[in-house]
């Protein structure tokens, strides 16, 4: 009990933990039931080079690179989501030729001396050719404007850092300022333990910046993809107006280990998936890749006043 | 009180006690043992002060979980007058580890809420050892919105290893709760003053805690991971928390030199625990003058500088 409540609080980003329990591959109806795995989210040093086959984890379908590009990384067989990278989503969501980033220079600091924080930064700036792990800027969607973001689960585990923070707030303050819709598609581990009380923090900066938009009476739509964990879903990933959800994917505060541990319960099935956050009121509508673009459009013009 | 030496405090506990077994032995056998008292007393002082004023963080964890400190009813009693305890989320159900209500600080009214934590196994089933459920949360909610609405002030004790990581709490969606407070804490026409008086556990302990003033009680801690936590991923060990505890920058002083909180309240030497009288009144000056300072300012000033103070928050460059 008290190990497990010491870990209640451990709401950051875990490396290399976090896979579920055994893949059903056989039956491909049964992935309903069972919390998709995070292995093979992140990079690992034995990835396989750009443009190869993929294997689907969720039937085992093998897609080519092309194939499963052109079919927004949805397995054709299952229809598992795979991860995405921003620039892809981006490519998904905006009007073509309409996104412009924002605040692209922005980088991390040892704002704690934290041992090897910022060759661990360096590292996957170098594996991922990001900055850091959110791409923000403008955009227009179905026509009208709106301020984007999107968060890449490959670049430490899309940890909510001070950069997170400050890209995320400043797209909102900007919405803010320009009368636009915020739209942020959430990824992520949770807070950035390397960067201690300073990530911390970030929730309620972000959420301040919410706040305002909030008051304004702007549109927000908050997309949660896989996974979406930690102090991310306990701040601007879980207060938009609408909140969707990509099929499958994980929404939890605080990690299925973590709760087993505590409260020695078996996790009912599909617990902290997509479907059974619908079922419990905190998810609007689950959107398929497919239909994503068309949704946020309409959705924009029903939150929209002019 | 009675309490239980810590580890690095063993030293001093066994010169206390040679201290009785003297004055017990200079009474009953009628020796004068003056001068053998007086350096024992020395000493014990003189290890007290080098004891107290070094600690590490680790050793202030400890502090901070210690059972016999004072936790957020204690305060509530010993600071306000006329506590008038409310309870409910007007949904779920009333969660105990979050208690909360009406309370008088010297004429100036105030909607206290907090966690609260149990001293014996029947109490921490009833505080759930002081993590709180989403009800928790939004009973804190709307206990603060109804400070907002009749003028109150509104004081947040913070004392929490984290917030519930139970299957109910996920299925009651406790992170939307704790964002939920974030967003609207930001916006209430009062002033707000939230105080760590021992455990900030992460955004348990954050979703109560968006103010005006933050302040933290010389031996607690807040931090976005357990030391713990931190030790088990950073060397896959949790016995390197006393490590963890030193690099993750939790103690008031660190917080206060990072800028994150106000200000520091010095606690009895030896820690709240020793005297809950006198951490009591120190912490009750300290709040009085925030809330004096806080109600000067125009509510919409107010509000702008509570933005601001969270908004300055990160390190990062470009």
């Amino acid at each position: 009990m008290k190990k497990a409540f010491a870990e209640a609080s451990s709401h950051a980003y875990i490396e290399g933990t976090g896979s579920g329990p055994p893949r059903n591959t056989t039956f491909p109806i049964m992935a309903l039931f069972k919390r998709p795995s995070l292995k093979g989210l992140g990079l690992k040093k034995n990835d396989m080079p750009e443009g190869l086959w993929h294997k689907c984890p969720e039937c085992g379908q093998i897609s080519h690179e092309v194939d499963l590009k052109q079919r927004k990384r949805v397995c054709q067989k299952c229809d598992h989501h795979f991860t995405m990278i921003a620039s892809e989503r981006i490519e998904m969501i905006a009007d073509p030729g309409t996104f412009q980033e924002i605040d692209a220079g922005l980088d991390s600091v040892d704002g704690l001396g934290f041992k090897n924080y910022l060759e661990k930064v360096k590292s996957y700036q170098q594996k991922t050719g990001l900055k850091e792990a959110i791409v923000t800027g403008r955009a227009k969607i179905g026509g009208r404007p709106a301020v984007i973001g999107v968060m890449d689960f490959r670049f430490l585990g899309a940890s909510m850092g001070s950069v997170v923070g400050e890209k995320v707030t400043r797209a909102i303050e900007l919405a803010t300022d320009e009368k636009a819709t915020v739209v942020l598609f959430s990824a992520s581990g949770g807070a950035r333990m390397h960067e201690g009380i300073l990530s911390l923090m970030q929730m309620a900066k972000t959420s301040g910046a919410l706040a305002r938009h909030h008051l304004a009476r702007l549109p927000y739509i908050s997309v949660l993809t896989h996974p979406t964990t930690g102090g991310v879903t306990a701040s601007f990933s879980t207060l938009g107006d609408v909140i969707l959800a990509e099929p499958r994917c994980m929404i939890g505060f605080a990690g299925p280990r973590v709760v087993k541990e505590t409260t020695h319960q078996n996790l009912p099935p599909g617990f902290q998936t997509a479907e059974f956050m619908m079922e419990h009121g905190l998810v609007d509508r689950i959107v398929h890749r497919e239909e994503m673009r068309e949704t946020l459009s309409r959705l924009i013009r029903y939150m929209s006043r002019a | 009180m009675n309490t239980e030496p810590l580890d690095f405090e063993k030293p001093i506990f066994e010169l206390e006690r040679q201290l009785v077994d003297l004055r017990e032995l200079s009474s009953s056998k009628n020796i004068d043992m003056d001068s053998e008292i007086r350096k024992i007393e020395e000493k014990i002082t003189r290890t007290k002060e080098q004891t107290y004023r070094n600690l590490t963080a680790w050793q202030r964890v400890q502090i901070a979980r210690h059972p016999q400190r004072p936790y957020t009813l204690d305060y509530v009693d010993r600071c306000f007058d006329d506590f008038l305890e409310l309870h409910g989320d007007r949904h779920i159900g009333d969660d105990q580890s979050m208690p909360g209500g009406f309370a008088d600080l010297e004429g100036r009214r105030c909607v206290v809420v907090g966690q609260q934590k149990g001293r014996n196994t029947k109490d921490n089933l009833l505080r759930n050892f002081g993590s709180a459920h989403p009800e928790g949360y939004r009973k804190a909610l709307r206990l603060m919105r109804m400070g907002e609405k009749f003028g109150a002030a509104i004081v947040a004790l913070i004392d929490t290893p984290g917030a519930y990581p139970g299957i109910g709490a996920e299925e009651r969606n406790i992170a939307e709760a704790i964002a939920f407070n974030l967003r609207e804490m930001m916006t209430m026409r009062v002033p707000i003053v939230a105080i760590v008086i021992g455990e900030g556990g992460s955004g348990g302990a954050l979703g109560i805690g968006v103010a005006d003033r933050v302040l933290m009680l010389e031996n607690a801690y807040y931090s976005v991971i357990s030391p713990e936590g931190c030790a088990a991923i950073l060397w896959k060990d949790r016995k390197h928390a006393p490590e963890a505890a030193n690099t993750l920058r939790i103690t008031a002083t660190d917080l206060k030199e990072l800028d994150i909180i106000d200000e520091v309240i010095p606690e009895p030497l030896g820690g709240a625990h020793r005297d809950h009288v006198a951490a009591s009144a120190t912490l009750k000056t300290v709040l009085r003058r925030h809330l004096a300072e806080l109600d000067a300012i125009g509510l919409d000033e107010l509000l702008q500088l509570r933005y601001e103070k969270f908004r300055k928050f990160g390190k990062f460059k470009g």
